[in-house]
């Protein structure tokens, strides 16, 4: 499954083979870390250019080609911050609480499948690993809002609390409803399995549904406007990070923009087929698959952008309303339905 | 059933809401026409600011330098930061040889507005407005006095004196 240990082989050339193993793992960390650094400075500037084409402004446009190189600046301009804290905060807990949230968004982002070559661990489990790594994350926002010992980021930490347990609970309802029509829960093989069609097509009106829901839940998974009661700027200066500075507050705000990336990633690969192209016209091309992936993961994060752009934000009751009296209901049927249609074969 | 009637209401005002945020995204990713962003310094000679921008007060004159101050002061006693000054002399007209004011200088302290509007809303003769240069950059305070009246400038003929 991972043609990538073409590097540990090329490596054992040169040193001993168990050698050449850890150094491989090595390699493969490093490349990720920086596609993780990269696509969040990326995702950062899009969504500033978006949100000011939105607005009918331009967006950053002065650093490097249309303003690209201004989250660069950004992050050079945090990285050379200091490290603020309240005096009375708990000094352990609250250095500790961003490796939470960074590390699990790396984790997921180790098992996506970018294309048929390019997948650091296919796990038998992939979609399962997913949602229970992403939803370690809850704890690091925890922990920074009881740790930063300021008011409003302890009620930024229990939203949290409140807000991403119970859309978790959406999240993995879909998950269930499309492992119902796919019959696996491994990236790889969900991927392969649409060959003959993207599972939106197959399992149409409840795989319509479950999108809808994944779009819904996965915003507010993402702790996104109009579901970002957990920073809310107008009402708890920044919430949960408010008392974080420089780097580790960075840390906090890579993660949801690769939070964001990893929802729209899984919306990809069970509903649109992941890194196939669209009527296969280049699926026979190694590697022209992370075109698509990122593409299509791409058109997913912008329909997230333009809710964020559009919608206002929730209150907490209509927060909760909206996921207990509507969503898991909805899901529920939904799950039967498509029992239902994958026992009397009904899906294409 | 209202449940499902609000499901999709909801659904239809969200998708309406999008629908307007999108026109705005496209039409804006692909024609730039609406975008109100001035890429100010590249912009500089052809930079026309907007009607309602408040760069600093002015005072209107006409092509034969009149304007049309009578001196009243109340835009000198409304300013909440004392930026006016009013300096007028009393002289006599020639044709009734009553005593009548006559604006000598309108100073004017850019250094101490707020820009808040009250002088302009205040004065009887529309005499003082709203100017949009806002290049009021400089190395010293004394150039930010400025002196309203164009030297030589009189008050036009028709504005009544008020008591
Ligand atoms: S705009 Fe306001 S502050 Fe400025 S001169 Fe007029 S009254 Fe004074
Ligand atoms: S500018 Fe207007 S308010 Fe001020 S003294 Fe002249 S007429 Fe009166």
């Amino acid at each position: 499954m991972m043609n990538l240990t073409i590097i540990s082989e090329w490596l054992s050339h040169y040193i001993a083979a168990e050698v050449a193993f850890y150094a491989e793992l090595i390699v493969i960390a490093v490349i990720y870390l920086s596609v993780f650094a990269l696509l969040g400075l990326f995702l950062v500037w899009l969504e500033r250019r978006v949100a000011g084409f939105f607005q009918l402004r331009l967006g950053p446009n002065r650093v490097g080609p249309m303003g690209l190189f201004q989250t660069l600046a950004d992050a050079l301009k945090l990285v050379s911050k200091e490290l603020t804290g309240t005096s009375k905060a708990d000094k352990f807990l609250y250095k500790l609480a961003p490796y939470f949230v960074i590390i699990t968004a790396l984790m997921a982002i180790a098992v996506l499948p970018f294309s048929g070559e390019l997948q650091a661990f296919d796990v038998n489990i992939g979609l399962f690993f997913i949602s229970s790594v992403s939803s370690i994350s809850v704890i690091g926002i925890f922990l920074a809002g009881w740790a930063s010992n300021n008011k409003y980021s302890l009620i930024g930490g229990m939203r949290t609390g409140i807000q991403m347990i119970s859309y978790e609970l959406s999240v993995g309802m879909v998950v269930v409803t499309m492992a119902t029509l796919a019959g696996t829960l491994q990236l790889s093989e969900l991927v392969a399995l649409q060959k003959d069609g993207w599972f939106i097509f197959t399992g149409h009106v409840p795989a319509f549904i479950a999108f809808a829901i994944f779009i819904i839940a996965g915003t507010a998974e993402s702790n996104r406007t109009p579901f970002d009661l957990v920073e809310a700027e107008s009402e708890l200066g920044a919430g949960y990070h408010t008392e974080y500075s420089g780097m580790n507050f960075a840390y906090y705000f890579l993660a949801e923009f690769v939070n964001m990336f990893i929802i729209s990633a899984v919306a990809v690969v069970i509903f649109f087929g992941g890194w196939l192209s669209p009527f296969g016209i280049t699926d026979n091309i190694p590697y022209v698959g992370v075109f698509w992936f990122l593409f299509k993961t791409m058109a997913v994060v912008f329909l997230m952008m333009w809710f964020r752009w559009t919608f206002p934000r929730l209150r907490i009751d209509q927060l909760l309303t909206l996921e207990w009296k509507y969503l898991i209901p909805i899901n529920m049927v939904n799950i039967v339905l498509m029992a239902l249609l994958v026992w009397l074969g009904l899906t294409f | 059933m209202s449940y499902i009637g609000d499901i999709i209401n909801g659904s239809k005002t969200l998708l309406t809401g999008m629908s307007i945020t999108g026109n705005y995204f496209f039409k804006n990713l692909f024609t730039r026409k609406d975008v109100i962003t001035q890429l100010y310094p590249d912009n500089m000679n052809e930079l026309k600011m907007f009607d309602r921008f408040k760069g600093e007060v002015i005072m209107f004159h006409d092509e034969n330098n009149q304007h049309k101050c009578d001196a009243c002061t109340n835009c000198e006693i409304i300013c909440p930061n004392g930026s006016i000054e009013i300096v007028w002399e009393r002289v006599a007209d020639p044709e009734t040889g009553k005593n009548k004011k006559v604006l000598l200088n309108h100073i004017y302290h850019l250094e101490m507005c707020t820009m808040c509007g009250l002088c302009i809303e205040v004065c009887p003769a529309d005499a003082i407005g709203w100017g949009q240069d806002f290049h009021h950059v400089t190395r010293d305070r004394a150039d930010l006095t400025k002196v309203l009246n164009k030297p030589g400038s009189s008050i036009m003929p028709g504005v009544k004196e008020k008591k």
